[in-house]
C-alpha cells in the first residue's frame, strides 16, 4: 500500500473510532478542517509510526506540523525513503 | 484602574468602572454591568453562605458566576468541562455542596442531587440589591486522581492571585485563552484579566480553531495562553497569521524546545513564556528565555516566597500560592517541611533542569492527566488478558499519548491468528468505558511484563 493510501486508511479508521466525520481527503484540504482533532492527529502519528516505521515530526529538528493534507503526505513520503 | 495593595477580599472589588468585556463564541458581557447587575436572577441572595458547585456549560457564564459569588458563597467548586457524571455524587458529598449553578448549555443540570438549583442567564440583568461580599470564599478545583474520582483541591483567592497581584496595570492588554478557565492554568488568566481590569476572550465549546483565531484577532488580543497542544494546533491553522500577540504563554504541559522555537518563529517580536504550575502547588515559575526546562538557579533560592528543591529526582515546591489542603482525601498535600511533591521528575542538564516525565507513569495528554492504573483496569477486564502495562509514548501533537503492552492468558489467540480481533475488542472496551484521551492509541502484545521487587509492575517515568 502506498504511503498516501496508508495515511488515508488510518485517518478513516481513526475518524470512525472517534465518532468524527472525515472530510474528503484532497491535497489542499486544511488538516484542521479534516474532522480530526489534536487527539486524532496524535493517534494518527502514533499508528503511522507503527505502520511506516517513522515519526518524521519527532525525528526532524525542523518539525513544524504541516497545514494541508498534501503537505502531510509529503512529509511521510520524504521520511519513508 | 485602582489596584489594591492589600490582599483582595473578593473579585467584586475589581469590576468597576473600567470599560471591558468577557467574550465567548456567540456572546459577550460588559464586566462593569456586574456592579449593579446579576446573571443569577433574584436567586443570588439564596446562594449566600452556601457551598456552590459551578456546573455551567459555557466559560462565559462560569466567569460571571465566579465574579458574583466570590465573597458571597462559603465555597465555590468549579466543575471541569470533562467531568464524569459517575463522579458527581462523590463531588457533591465530598465538598458538602448544597447548591448548584447551571446554565442552559449544561448537559447535566438534572444530575445533581442538591437542595438548591439556580439557572444562570447569559445576559446581565439589573439587580435592585446584591449581597455584599463579606467572607473569604474557599475555591475548590478538581484534578484527576488514581482511581478516577477527582481530587478536590482547596485554594483561596489570595493564593490564586499571588503570582500576579500588585502588578502595574496595563490598559492596552487584551487577554485570550485557548485553555479552559475551569482548569488551574486557564483560571490564572481569568483572574489576571479581572484583577488587571482588562478584557478576556474565551474559547467556545467545540469552536473550530480558525474561528477562534479570527475572534482573537478581531478583539485585538495581545496576551494569549494555551497548552503546548493548543499552540501546536493553532500553528496548523492558516488563520494563525491573523493574530499578533506580544505575550505568548504556555502552561499545563511541559513545553519542549520545538514548540518554543515554532512560536518564536511565528511571533518574532513576542515574549514566549512557559509557566510551571500545578493545581496543588500553584504557579511556581515562568521561563522567558526561550529555552525548554528552567535555570538551575531557581532551585533552592526563594523568589516571592516560592521555594523549590529536587528530592529523589522530583520537583518539590513550598509556596504561598499553593493549595491549603485536599477535601475528603487522606493523602497529605505537603510533607513535614511544607513542601508539595509535584511528581514531576527533573534532571540536571548543564546549568538547567529539564523535565523527564512523571513519577508513577502518569501521562499528560494535552494538559489532561491519565493514571495508567485506570486504563489497565479496563484492559484487564477482557477475558483473554492476563496483565497489561499502560505507558506514555512521545507525541509531536499532544506531548504524550497512551499506549498499552498486553500479555494474553494463552498463546491460542496468536496461534489462531485472532490477535487483530482481540485488539479490536480491547479497544472497543476502552472506548466504551474511558474518555477518549485515555484510550490507547496503540496496543502491542508482549510475552511478559517486568515486575519490580515490590511485586508491582515496573514503571519507568517518561
Amino acid at each position: 500500500m502506498s504511503v498516501k493510501l496508508t495515511i488515508m486508511h488510518q485517518m478513516e479508521q481513526i475518524a470512525r473510532e472517534h465518532g468524527k466525520i472525515l472530510a474528503p481527503l484532497c491535497d489542499d484540504l486544511v488538516l484542521l478542517d479534516s474532522g480530526l482533532d489534536s487527539l486524532g492527529f496524535a493517534v494518527l502519528v502514533a499508528r503511522l509510526e507503527d505502520k511506516l516505521g517513522v515519526d518524521p515530526f519527532t525525528a526532524s529538528e525542523d518539525a513544524l506540523f504541516p497545514v494541508t493534507f498534501g503537505d502531510f503526505v509529503k512529509v511521510y513520503e520524504n521520511g519513508a525513503h | 484602574m485602582k489596584m489594591a495593595r492589600t490582599e483582595p477580599r473578593s473579585l467584586r472589588q475589581y469590576i468597576g468602572p473600567a470599560e471591558r468585556f468577557l467574550f465567548d463564541r456567540d456572546a459577550s458581557a460588559r464586566i462593569p454591568d456586574l456592579v449593579c447587575g446579576t446573571v443569577l436572577g433574584g436567586r443570588i441572595g439564596e446562594l449566600a453562605g452556601r457551598s456552590v458547585l459551578v456546573a455551567t456549560g459555557g466559560q462565559l457564564t462560569t466567569a460571571l458566576v465566579l465574579i458574583e459569588l466570590d465573597g458571597v458563597a462559603r465555597r465555590l467548586t468549579i466543575l471541569p468541562p470533562d467531568a464524569d457524571p459517575d463522579h458527581f455524587a462523590a463531588i457533591v458529598a465530598g465538598a458538602d455542596i448544597d447548591a448548584v449553578v447551571v446554565d442552559r448549555s449544561s448537559a447535566t443540570s438534572a444530575a445533581f442531587d442538591v437542595p438548591l438549583r439556580v439557572i444562570c442567564a447569559r445576559e446581565i440583568a439589573a439587580a435592585a440589591q446584591l449581597p455584599v461580599p463579606s467572607r473569604e470564599t474557599e475555591w475548590v478545583m478538581l484534578t484527576s486522581g488514581t482511581t478516577g474520582v477527582p481530587k478536590m483541591v482547596v485554594h483561596t483567592l489570595v493564593g490564586l492571585t499571588a503570582a500576579f497581584r500588585g502588578r502595574q496595570p496595563d490598559d492596552a492588554v487584551v487577554w485570550g485563552t485557548f485553555y479552559d478557565i475551569r482548569r488551574y492554568g486557564g483560571l490564572q488568566i481569568f483572574l489576571r484579566a479581572v484583577l488587571g481590569g482588562v478584557s478576556l476572550v474565551l474559547a467556545g465549546a467545540g469552536e473550530p480553531m480558525a474561528d477562534h483565531l479570527d475572534r482573537l484577532a478581531r478583539h485585538g488580543v495581545t496576551h494569549l495562553l494555551g497548552t503546548p497542544t493548543h499552540w501546536r494546533r493553532a500553528l496548523m491553522s492558516p488563520a494563525i497569521k491573523n493574530i499578533s500577540p506580544r505575550y505568548v504563554r504556555l502552561s499545563g504541559e511541559i513545553a519542549d524546545q520545538t514548540i518554543l522555537d515554532s512560536l518564536h518563529n511565528a511571533f518574532p517580536s513576542a515574549v514566549v513564556s512557559h509557566a510551571y504550575a500545578s493545581t496543588e502547588a500553584g504557579v511556581a515559575f515562568e521561563v522567558r528565555d526561550g529555552l525548554a526546562g528552567f535555570p538551575a538557579e531557581l532551585v533552592e533560592r526563594s523568589r516571592d516566597g516560592v521555594e523549590m528543591k529536587v528530592l529523589q529526582g522530583s520537583l518539590r515546591i513550598r509556596s504561598p500560592r499553593a493549595a491549603s489542603r485536599y477535601i475528603g482525601n487522606e493523602t497529605a498535600l505537603v510533607d513535614q517541611d511544607g513542601f508539595i511533591d509535584t511528581g514531576d521528575m527533573v534532571e540536571p542538564r548543564g546549568n538547567r533542569y529539564v523535565f523527564a516525565g512523571r513519577r508513577g507513569g502518569i501521562i499528560n495528554i494535552g494538559g489532561l492527566k491519565v493514571h495508567p492504573e485506570e486504563v489497565e483496569a479496563v484492559i484487564n477486564r477482557h477475558p483473554q488478558v492476563r496483565m497489561s502495562l499502560v505507558r506514555s509514548r512521545h507525541s509531536p501533537i499532544t506531548g504524550s499519548i497512551v499506549i498499552a503492552d498486553v500479555v494474553l492468558k494463552s498463546a491460542d489467540a496468536a496461534a489462531h491468528g485472532e490477535l487483530g480481533e482481540v485488539k479490536g475488542d480491547i479497544l472497543k472496551l476502552c472506548r466504551e468505558t474511558l474518555p477518549r484521551h485515555k484510550v490507547p492509541a496503540a496496543i502491542s502484545f508482549v510475552p511478559a511484563l517486568d515486575v519490580a521487587a515490590t511485586g508491582k509492575l515496573a514503571r519507568r517515568y517518561g
